[in-house]
């Protein structure tokens, strides 16, 4: 396994360290001064490479229809919002509000089942060694890197009566997302001395209260982590409502921009606004989540 | 750490009981309200269409005017994607057994590609059946059984052209490949595109393929049964490959528009109707798409077949109306099959037909005896009847044969762009073919 | 975030030495089996084994089968023999190699060199670092969505700029030479910002004492990061090039939303093709090509894991 210096440390540190700041601060910040020059240079090659094709979301998005098919990154000479917002909200039944309504009920669902089995699992897992710990560290591991195989797996949930449900697909993205929370569970776990679990035997607890009143509630800051991060991957997921929820009314967010491709594409300024109403959720998610989804993102990512 | 316990727990409580109870309304929000039954003595019936115009609109006025008709049966109409995620949904829900009550999907090679003896329920005793066109009835017929009733009218595949370029320059309909040649060659010196080709829509790109098998027939009559049967391929064949050489050739000529790769399919029948491109080889069902979007089409656009070698021969290659089909799982409810029965009765009537007029202009001659066409039709689909009046007409290979591989619209964008040859498609195509022809469990293959 | 119960990290660890085990190991002799049952496990075992490896392990018979769903027939290697004979499947397998080589290589050259960057004093650099990451979380078919719009050849952003300083942009999705590549590059655009955070991470565990002292010695900038950063930083590039890799090889959304495999062929990858033969309708195919796509990863990144990892270990 691969191990950096961060990957050792708990969250906290991971927090710190994600967010760039110095694991001791004293020691460098007087070093230097900032470098004006290369300051100027990074702050304009960014925002040319990076918000630029933002800013023209937003303003394609808000534009109207015949000046957004110009497809240039000029500022709106009307600002048409709200009646793209509502064009696109009512387009074709009002399909997006049914496919933020699907994305949430999956979203929210997987994420809340996700977090706790898997808890489950790390939890026993980090604390009781025995022979199966290197098959199921394995099998871990395997999640995170084998592609799924599409169709026996549309053929197990037919087989289970689950495909082309909504209960099916929120099975299928625990069972992909379970390998991630795992090892970021286990990590954490690692950070909580076992006395708390023999002191809360001791006095008579059984291990369903051992996990769910002692340390199901430390592990708060880790999943929080978990239920970002996991929100954002299930709701930008594309792959697995495309095989596995299809049919039209059942879209998910993701799915129906998709479809809007081919339907919206003369009306750019609707197109646009789909895509900058499909980004709104992640962004809330980054502004108060920041650090959160990169420390999670980084501490996962060094465990795969 | 107490006090963190305290905050913390609640707030996950409240997250896991909105999951379960998410969880167990256990559907999605699109599903909601739409369980089918018998309450009250009126039948819930389930209709899936494609959700391009026409289809779109054919298939809601079918299910609007017969429940205007009949109150006792309720229609609910559902549309899927076109193209071959369509097809997928389609096959997938047969496979699994969750399609709707009724569904509208291709005749022909799409039909027998879903295993209808399988899946699908005989019709062949309804009254109906006898009043259908013969060369749609084969088209739905699958041992010997048949299993669909018509879904909109026919149409024609060959070249939509605009007629005041014609004019101006003093062109000719040409009926050979040197004529259509040649009035490119006028059409390029006076600075029009002569041929439009739009692969921002990938399946725009088969026509000079597909359209081309009323030449490739006439030459070689025996095609069809022998390449069903595996004794004929496209490469080995001159004629057949003939078709991907024409659009090899239009593309070395430089013929074609700047924006071919990239324009899709709207854009090109918008190009056509202003006289940007000349020609734009296509189906006449989108006549109607033309002429929404720019309604001087109406006038300014007509329609030739594609040219082959022989101006004697020439003729159109005729695209066969989609089928309404009824899956197996629908037909074991008694009192749903007997209303689908009596909705598929009102749409092989010259009332369904008449429906289908009400909301989209048809393309071409309905398959149903008694179905008359509307006087007043764009130039393009008048510009089709005379064909069928000489019997100048053959249904396309997908008709006549099972035998369709998946990947013709990326063999054939790639022969457009300039990426392969035809001969080197045609060979492509026929491995492609031969996959086709496998899963189906075709003699010979 | 602070007050979680961190046991306090005084210094910074050292540098990695052998795989650590893998926790504090208290209680060994102890496993007290009623605290820790293993039924914990089921429910995630349940799923996983379920929707996972069951699916996996039946791909490896399915693959040799002509399959409807309704029925199969068993064909032993032929759907194979069709994924390295036809010209279109071959060119999904090696599209699918250049493009993961491709990402992940750019994505440990731009993410050490925006991480130094963004490591450095320059102002507003929290903010840089947030606008580097941004587009990790965004939807990826939003993102394939507007980027085929920007470098549409004719009214695209991209050619628009590129005609008003006088230079004929190119058919970026359209030019069979360049789909593959133009669809690439916007994947290292959307991903670089992760390897960016786990280098700075990488970096920021560094010791400053060890710049310091090279500070010291009279080594400049560049020294400084040839002997210190860029061995240091090692395990980040280790991680970054795994995890681009794995997600490389398997991507499938962006290129379906950019180019759906286009022109004709061209842009193809294995996770496309098995989308089209499972669209097909050619069961047995789609899930020969996931075995095909299977053993590309294993059998490149478990290697290179495992020679990656030795290497860490000689240093």
């Amino acid at each position: 396994m691969t191990t950096t210096p961060a990957a050792q440390r708990p969250a906290g540190a991971l927090d710190r360290a994600a967010a760039g700041e110095p694991a001791n601060p004293a020691k460098r910040t007087n070093r230097q001064r900032p470098n004006y020059w290369l300051s100027a240079v990074a702050i304009v090659l960014f925002v040319v490479v990076f918000l630029v094709p933002f800013a023209f979301v937003v303003v394609t998005a808000v534009k109207s229809g015949p000046e957004a098919s110009q497809l240039s990154l000029s500022w709106p000479s009307e600002w048409r919002i709200v009646e793209n917002f509502w064009a696109v909200v009512e387009a074709r039944d009002y399909l997006l509000v049914i496919a933020f309504i699907n994305s949430t009920i999956l979203t929210v669902a997987s994420v809340a089942l996700m977090v706790v089995v898997s808890a489950m699992a790390a939890f026993v897992l980090q604390r009781r060694a025995s022979r199966w710990n290197g098959l199921i560290n394995f099998l871990v591991l395997s999640g995170l890197i084998i592609p799924p195989a599409v169709v026996p797996t549309i053929w197990v949930l037919q087989g289970l009566g689950l495909f082309r449900t909504m209960v099916g697909l929120i099975l299928i993205e625990i069972a992909f997302g379970i390998s991630f929370c795992i090892l970021l569970f286990r990590a954490f776990i690692s950070t909580i001395p076992r006395e708390l679990d023999e002191a809360a035997t001791v006095d008579g607890a059984g291990p369903v209260r051992v996990f769910f009143q002692v340390i199901f509630p430390l592990l708060r800051s880790v999943i929080v982590t978990v239920v970002v991060v996991q929100s954002v991957v299930v709701f930008n997921d594309f792959v697995n409502p495309l095989y596995f929820l299809p049919g039209e009314r059942n879209a998910t967010v993701q799915l129906t921009l998709f479809n809007f491709q081919s339907q919206f594409n003369t009306q750019y300024h609707l197109l646009f606004m789909n895509i900058l109403l499909i980004t709104v959720p992640p962004l809330v998610m980054f502004i108060f989540f920041n650090r959160r989804i990169v420390a999670g993102m980084t501490s996962g990512a060094i465990k795969g | 750490m107490a006090a963190r316990t305290a905050t913390g727990r609640p707030r996950i409580g409240v997250l896991l009981a909105a999951a379960a109870v998410l969880a167990s309304t256990a559907c999605s929000a699109g599903s909601l309200g739409s369980s089918g039954g018998t309450e009250d003595g009126t039948v819930t019936l389930t209709f899936q269409f494609g959700n391009e115009p026409p289809a779109s609109l054919i298939g809601q006025a079918l299910a609007d005017d017969f429940m205007a008709a009949n109150p006792d049966i309720r229609i609910e109409t559902e549309t899927r994607p076109g193209g071959t995620e369509g097809d997928n949904i389609v096959k997938t829900r047969l496979a699994t057994g969750d399609m709707t009550d009724l569904f509208a999907y291709n005749s022909g090679s799409l039909f027998q590609a879903i295993n209808p003896q399988q899946q699908l329920a005989p019709l062949t005793d309804e009254p109906w059946v006898g009043s259908l066109e013969e060369q749609f009835r084969n088209s739905v017929t699958a041992g010997n059984g048949v299993y669909g009733a018509p879904f909109g009218s026919s149409f024609a595949g060959g070249v939509l052209y605009n007629r005041n370029v014609y004019q101006q320059l003093g062109l000719q309909v040409p009926t050979t490949w040197e004529q259509f040649m040649a009035n490119n060659a006028s059409i390029e010196a006076a600075g029009i595109d002569p041929v439009i080709q739009t692969y921002g829509t990938t399946w725009t790109s088969q026509l000079f393929v597909l359209a081309d098998y009323h030449n490739l027939t006439t030459e070689v009559p025996t095609f069809a049964e022998d390449y069903t049967a595996n004794k004929a391929k496209y490469a080995t064949t001159p004629a057949a490959v003939q078709g991907f050489q024409h659009l090899q050739d239009v593309h070395d000529a430089g013929y074609l528009n700047e924006d071919f790769a990239s324009a899709t399919f709207e854009d090109g029948l918008r190009q056509v109707a202003a006289g940007e491109g000349a020609h734009f080889p296509m189906l006449t069902v989108t006549v109607a798409t033309m002429v929404e979007n720019s309604p001087n089409a109406a006038q300014d656009v007509g329609f030739f077949a594609l040219p082959g070698n022989d101006a004697a021969e020439n003729g159109i290659t005729a695209w066969l109306a989609a089928g309404v089909y009824v899956p197996t799982t629908t037909a074991e409810d008694s009192a749903k099959f007997e209303a689908a029965k009596r909705f598929l009765a009102f749409i092989a009537s010259p009332a369904g037909c008449e429906s289908a007029t009400r909301v989209a202009p048809p393309a071409g001659p309905y398959p149903v005896e008694g179905c008359t066409l509307p006087a007043d039709v764009p130039q393009a689909v008048k510009d089709v009847q005379p064909y069928y009046d000489q019997g100048a007409s053959s249904p396309a290979l997908e008709f006549v044969s099972p035998v369709k591989g998946p990947s013709l619209q990326q063999i054939t964008v790639e022969v457009g762009s300039g990426i392969r040859s035809a001969a080197d498609a045609a060979a492509l195509y026929d491995q492609d073919v031969e996959k086709q022809a496998q899963q189906l469990g075709l003699p010979g293959w | 975030m602070a007050g979680t119960p961190t046991t306090t990290t005084t210094s910074p660890p050292p540098v990695p030495t052998a795989p650590g085990g893998r926790s504090g190991s208290a209680g060994k002799g102890r496993t007290a089996g009623s605290r820790y049952p293993y039924w914990f496990y089921l429910p995630a075992a349940v799923l996983y084994t379920v929707l996972f490896v069951l699916p996996t392990f039946a791909s490896f018979f399915f693959a040799l089968t002509r399959w409807r769903l309704i029925d199969f027939q068993f064909i032993g290697f032929d759907n194979f023999v069709l994924f390295f004979r036809e010209p279109a499947l071959v060119t999904g397998l090696v599209n699918t190699i250049i493009f993961g080589v491709v990402t992940s290589a750019a994505k440990v050259v731009l993410g050490l060199l925006l991480a130094v960057l963004l490591t450095s004093h320059i102002i507003g650099r929290g903010l840089l670092r947030s606008l580097v990451f941004f587009p990790v979380l965004v939807s990826t078919i939003g993102v394939g969505i507007t980027f085929t719009v920007l470098m549409d050849p004719f009214d695209g952003l991209f050619n628009q700029v590129l005609g008003a300083v006088g230079v004929d942009g190119p058919g970026w999705l359209t030019d069979p030479s360049l789909a593959l590549l133009s669809v690439a590059a916007v994947d290292v655009w959307k991903g670089v910002g992760l390897a960016t955070v786990i280098y700075i991470a990488g970096i920021v565990s560094i010791p400053s004492e060890y710049f310091e002292a090279a500070e010291v010695d009279g080594a400049g900038s560049w020294r400084r990061f040839r002997s210190i950063t860029l061995p240091l930083a090692r395990p980040a590039t280790v991680t970054v090039i795994i995890l681009s890799l794995i997600g490389g090889l398997r991507s499938f959304d962006l290129i379906w939303a950019m180019t759906r495999g286009g022109p004709g062929f061209t842009s193809d990858v294995i996770a496309s093709v098995i989308y089209k033969q499972y669209q097909a309708g050619f069961f047995g195919l789609s899930t020969a090509g996931n075995v095909v796509l299977f053993l590309v990863v294993t059998a490149i990144v478990l290697p290179l894991f495992w020679w990656l990892n030795r290497k860490e270990v000689e240093l």
